[in-house]
């Protein structure tokens, strides 16, 4: 059934906020450390161990599919009741930030893409 | 006619998934037809839903009777269960068989993206630890900001702004992703896997590969599915104490 799927992700949201509210009070901060990341963490982990076991079959699986099938309409969603006409005299920085942080994380591609001979020197010779 | 429109108010939830669908359906028309699929319909969907929400208040379009429910969907509640449930298509095994260059891969891009965020913010007066690592983790991915934005208890404009960087990105890596690909060794699974890993917006990695060579899209998704995940867990914990140490 659908709704055991849907269990199951409800699970390792829960004990991943959990988790992540107890770091915050750990850490004296008023605020939730990591969850949703501890959460995906473990629904990848346990997810995977209930796949294995055959706990979880496609007809559960569906019901947390239908959910990540939401995700980019909630974010869109989550966009359209932003506070964008106070966020706009920061627009410069969302510029500044995403275009020179993609060419950034660009230029480290070849650092950690697989050492070819024959263009050895080619590939590192960006500035 | 409308008292009888008056009348819907009280179905708030079920008018905001029609508008997120129409909003939807006319981003992936505009990518489409306007575009020719070189720019993602996710990301213009986003930024069609920020340039909507300019016209609200302090709620966006929530702000409007109408699309109060709105503020159902897009909230913080439903947005980080949705995003979990992402986590279900991503397996151990597989990033495994990847090996510990597309691992590092992600903590190098991350990271990355994270400071430079980070130094942009503190260059344009930001000076808080929850702002610039808001702004910080919008250099990562438009999810990555706002999960960590609210995690932390940042402003809502700061977390507009990580919004737009994140989609800034997205439309940024789709365009240079085909140009740059010859230059960085873009021609091969282990190169598509670093990519994915560092780059890790997931709906540029996947766009920007495709208008390169089609058939690296499953080696560059394979890394960037966990980019989300591991930023979410990086950004409001490890990242944001050094963060607020450094800063102390």
């Amino acid at each position: 059934m659908k709704i055991y799927g849907v269990a199951v992700l409800s699970l390792c949201f829960l004990t991943g906020q959990l988790l992540g509210e107890w770091l915050g009070r750990m850490f004296d901060f008023n605020g939730n450390i990591g969850g949703v990341g501890f959460a995906m963490l473990l629904l990848i982990i346990f997810g995977d161990w209930m796949k294995r076991r055959g706990w979880i079959d496609t007809e559960s699986e569906s019901g947390i599919r239908f959910w990540s099938g939401m995700y980019i309409p909630v974010v869109v969603a989550m966009a359209s009741t932003q506070h964008v006409k106070a966020a706009l005299q920061g627009g410069w920085l969302a510029v500044v930030a995403g275009v020179g942080g993609t060419l950034f994380c660009f230029l480290l591609i070849p650092l950690l893409a697989p050492k070819r001979d024959h263009d050895r020197g080619s590939s590192n010779d960006k500035p | 006619m409308t008292s009888l429109l008056d009348s819907l108010l009280k179905y708030e939830m079920i008018i905001a998934l029609l508008w997120v669908g129409l909003v939807m359906y006319v981003s992936h028309l505009i990518s489409r037809y306007l575009t020719r699929n070189r720019m993602p319909g996710v990301a213009i969907a986003i930024g069609l839903g920020l340039f909507f929400a300019y016209f609200g208040g302090s709620k966006g379009v929530a702000d409007h009777p109408l699309l109060a429910g709105m503020a159902v969907i897009g909230g913080s509640m439903m947005r980080d269960f949705s995003i979990v449930s992402t986590a279900m298509g991503a397996s151990i095994s597989e990033i495994r068989k990847a090996g510990g260059r597309a691992i590092l891969s992600l903590f190098v891009g991350i990271l990355a993206a994270f400071v430079f965020g980070v130094v942009s913010g503190l260059s344009m007066g930001y000076a808080d630890p929850v702002s610039l690592a808001t702004i910080g983790a919008g250099a990562c991915t438009f999810i990555v900001g706002p999960v960590t934005g609210t995690a932390l208890g940042a402003s809502s404009e700061v977390i507009a702004i990580s919004i737009a960087t994140g989609v800034i990105k997205t439309i940024f890596v789709t365009i240079l992703t085909p140009l740059l690909a010859r230059r960085i060794g873009l021609d091969n699974p282990q190169t598509a896997m670093a990519y994915g890993g560092i780059i890790g917006t997931t709906s540029g990695v996947a766009a920007g590969l495709a208008a390169t060579d089609a058939r690296l899209v499953p080696y560059g998704a394979l890394t960037a599915t966990f980019y989300t995940g591991m930023g979410c867990l990086l950004c409001p914990s490890v990242l944001f104490f050094l963060l607020r140490a450094l800063l102390a």
